[in-house]
């Protein structure tokens, strides 16, 4: 009976805008919902997708990821929600996470029998919009549509402030009540159309009726942009700019922003991974000021991206950092310790550690493995104090950066155990000393410009530091590279947990990290992921912060990240069990704080670190 | 079937039965023997192996796990908790051990199923046949 259900699982075909064609049902809302599930299990998918069709959703069915997302990118507009499942043998859960939310932004549910606080942080940090613990009850089905009401509020909400017309936000706001109220009505869609036509103000090319309020990120539009925006480096990437250089009718600066974003997060996960090592830095580093401004954040994801990329041959990135940092250029395996972390930006840390120093590291490849997230997302704090250690002893110089990647993979990964599983790990083992970062990732790092130049940036990412920091990724993004470079810095320095003040940068971070919003878990992080170190601290909140390790002061780091320029207080075990990536995090932040840290954290990750980390 | 169900999970899946899947349940119970002697194997398989990969086995037992709760297999769902706690611990004994445990419950549990169902068949499809408790 569902009405307008003739449409079959992929209603691709009906117009678009109303799953349900549109005559029927508006009031059937959420009835034919339209829903994708994910999972390798065969008896959950049978149970799943019965649920489900009692719920009257549509369901379709897939056992592997990559099935999943070509079926999705075939058919942009066919689905409104998509379940998927954690562990997942052909591909890793959040990296399917990653992916669709970057290419078709739909919303993400995860879920696993695992209901561990890291993994569901995990979850939390790659923009999952729920998180189901399984066995999973019909209860919990029912209500998922909420993810997906909600989810076009915001995506219009941002589109109308990224627009940025005062008479755009009129019709908006208007249409916004109409959204909500047609939610109800069940013709939703329809309004949301309604909303894009009045709209068609401004820049919108709304040649493609606004009807679709979701653009589809095809591979080549997807290279298109990314083109166009390293042609505008990262920092000038502007949507507008994008938009003009990528000359795509029917595009609209809307999606490109919402595009852009997620963007700056993937790659600030993938720069830490696997990129060069040069990268450490780069992106986020931006060479500019250690005082991170907001735009180092940027800078540092276009470095990142370009490396990311390829593009960008990691020397540049690493002269780039050095260059910003006023480090000696990073030796390309630097990998961009930037705290890719896109949106979990704890993760990113891990990235740039992985290059730091240890060229072996790998880590980025960890990390990069999966999606950066192997970086702290998470919680970094799980950046088995050893590793930090590790870091720490690489390259006292680079260690910093480097081995806040290491750390930040160590830490974030609660799973990875350290050593990398994750990937992301991999820097660990080399310099150690970073390990603070992992912690700073999770905080948006305060950005301690540390000195170092440390490009890691990385963590900085932690835009998680404002409370539901995914959304909020491009504030963080901004505020997080630009702290994050800085904070690389300074978290190299500081990180190396040497109590050399290598870490110069004496990267606040600790405290700028992310008091904030300790309780994000990341937003501390926000504070830039330089300053992961601090951030970690912050970020720690759980944890405690003790990350802290080497003293890194960043001086830097003041910036903390955007949100919450919580100076530090992460320190303060916001989430006291956090504690294993939380603790090194703070630990590391401690360190690097040298004082600043509320302290609240020893250092004593190393009692963390390993144990901490739940697989 | 005391003690080896999770009554509330198991009673989802017989809501989840109606008119267009009378065999829901059964379906999903046979299902899961089906799919998860495949990961019985695997495990008996890794930990027969020597060094033992814990990582694999860790990595199976918890999709076993999942499996096993998706259906409200409740002992087998302890017994599988336990066994993962062996398994980070590194001790290969202990994972023996423990296996052996789930087998059992696992058998056990496949038994009364198969009982449980075919009561239910003779009862008809009214209502959900009763548990034998």
């Amino acid at each position: 009976m569902n009405p307008g259900n003739g449409r079959g699982v992929v209603s691709s075909v009906s117009s678009r805008v109303s799953r349900k064609s549109s005559e029927t049902v508006p009031d059937q809302f959420p009835v034919g919902l339209r829903v994708m599930v994910v999972d390798d299990d065969p008896t959950c998918l049978m149970i799943l997708e019965k649920m489900l069709r009692t719920c009257k959703y549509e369901v379709k069915r897939c056992s592997r990821a990559e099935e999943a997302l070509s079926i999705l990118r075939g058919n942009s507009n066919g689905y409104d929600v998509v379940i998927s499942d954690v562990h997942m043998p052909d591909m890793d859960g959040f990296k399917l996470l990653e992916q669709v939310g970057l290419e078709m932004d739909l919303p993400v549910i995860m879920m696993s029998a695992d209901d561990s606080k890291s993994v569901v942080m995990k979850g939390v940090t790659h923009g999952a919009c729920d998180y189901l613990i399984k066995p999973v009850r019909i209860e919990a089905l029912k209500n998922i549509w909420q993810h997906v009401v909600r989810k076009r509020k915001n995506e219009w909400k941002e589109v109308e402030q990224q627009s940025g017309s005062a008479d755009d936000g009129q019709p908006k706001q208007s249409e916004d009540g109409d959204y909500s109220s047609s939610v109800n009505e069940g013709s939703w869609r329809n309004s949301k159309r309604r909303k894009d036509d009045d709209e068609d103000g401004e820049d919108r090319d709304d040649t493609s009726t606004l009807k679709k309020p979701r653009v589809v990120w095809s591979v080549e539009l997807h290279q298109q942009f990314v083109g166009a925006v390293n042609q505008l480096g990262i920092d000038k990437a502007v949507p507008k700019k994008i938009l003009e250089l990528m000359n795509v009718p029917g595009l609209t600066r809307e999606n490109v922003a919402s595009h852009l974003q997620k963007y700056r997060l993937y790659l600030r996960r993938l720069s830490g991974v696997s990129q060069h090592q040069n990268n450490l830095g780069s992106p986020f580093m931006n060479p500019q000021d250690p005082g991170y401004g907001p735009l180092s954040t940027l800078n540092g994801i276009d470095l990142q991206t370009l490396a990311a990329t390829g593009q960008l041959p990691a020397q540049s990135l690493a002269n780039l950092q050095a260059a910003g940092l006023g480090r000696a250029a990073i030796a390309p395996k630097s990998r961009i310790p930037i705290p890719v972390v896109d949106q979990r930006n704890l993760f990113s840390f891990e990235n740039p550690k992985l290059t730091f120093g240890d060229t072996q590291q790998q880590p980025q490849h960890l990390n990069n493995g999966g999606k950066q997230i192997n970086l702290l997302h998470g919680i970094p704090t799980n950046m088995e104090p050893k590793q930090l250690v590790n870091l720490h002893h690489q390259g006292n110089s680079i260690p910093a950066v480097q081995s806040v990647q290491s750390v930040h993979n160590g830490s974030y990964q609660p799973q990875s155990r350290v050593q990398q599983p994750m990937g992301n790990y991999n820097p660990v083992s080399h310099t150690s000393p970073m390990i603070n970062f992992p912690l700073s990732s999770i905080y948006p790092l305060p950005n301690n410009p540390a000195k170092g130049g440390f490009p890691e940036d990385v963590t900085s990412e932690m835009k998680g530091s404002t409370p539901g920091f995914v959304p909020s990724y491009d504030i963080f993004n901004e505020l997080n590279h630009q702290q994050k470079v800085h904070d690389w810095e300074l978290q190299n320095v500081g990180l190396t947990f040497n109590a050399t003040q290598q870490a110069n940068n004496s990267i606040d971070v600790v405290g700028t990290s992310i008091v904030g919003s300790p309780h994000q878990a990341f937003p501390s992080s926000s504070q830039g992921s330089g300053l992961s170190r601090n951030a970690s601290v912050v970020h720690a909140n759980n944890n405690n912060n003790a990350i802290s390790m080497g003293q890194h002061h960043m001086s830097n780091n003041n910036f903390y990240h955007e949100n919450n320029p919580v100076r530090v207080k992460l320190e303060t075990p916001l989430f006291p069990e956090q504690f294993g990536q939380d603790d090194l995090m703070s630990a590391l932040l401690k360190q690097q704080q040298g004082g600043i840290v509320p302290a609240e954290n020893d250092f004593d990750f190393d009692g963390y670190s390993i144990d901490n980390i739940p697989v | 079937f005391q003690g080896y169900l999770d009554h509330e999970q198991f009673n989802q899946l017989e809501e989840l039965q109606d008119d267009a899947n009378p065999n829901f349940v059964e379906e999903v119970v046979t299902l899961y023997y089906r799919d998860s002697a495949r990961l019985v194997h695997s495990i008996e398989q890794a930990l027969e192996k020597s060094p033992i990969d814990f990582n694999k086995l860790d990595s199976y037992m918890h999709q076993f796990r999942g499996s096993s709760s998706s259906i409200g297999a409740k002992k087998v769902k302890a017994e599988c908790s336990l066994f993962r706690e062996y398994c980070r611990a590194g001790n290969g004994e202990g994972c023996m051990r423990t296996f052996q445990q789930v087998k059992k419950e696992y058998t056990a549990l496949r038994k009364k199923l198969e009982t449980f169902f075919q009561l239910a068949r003779q009862a008809g499809p009214v209502d959900r046949a009763r548990r034998p408790k």
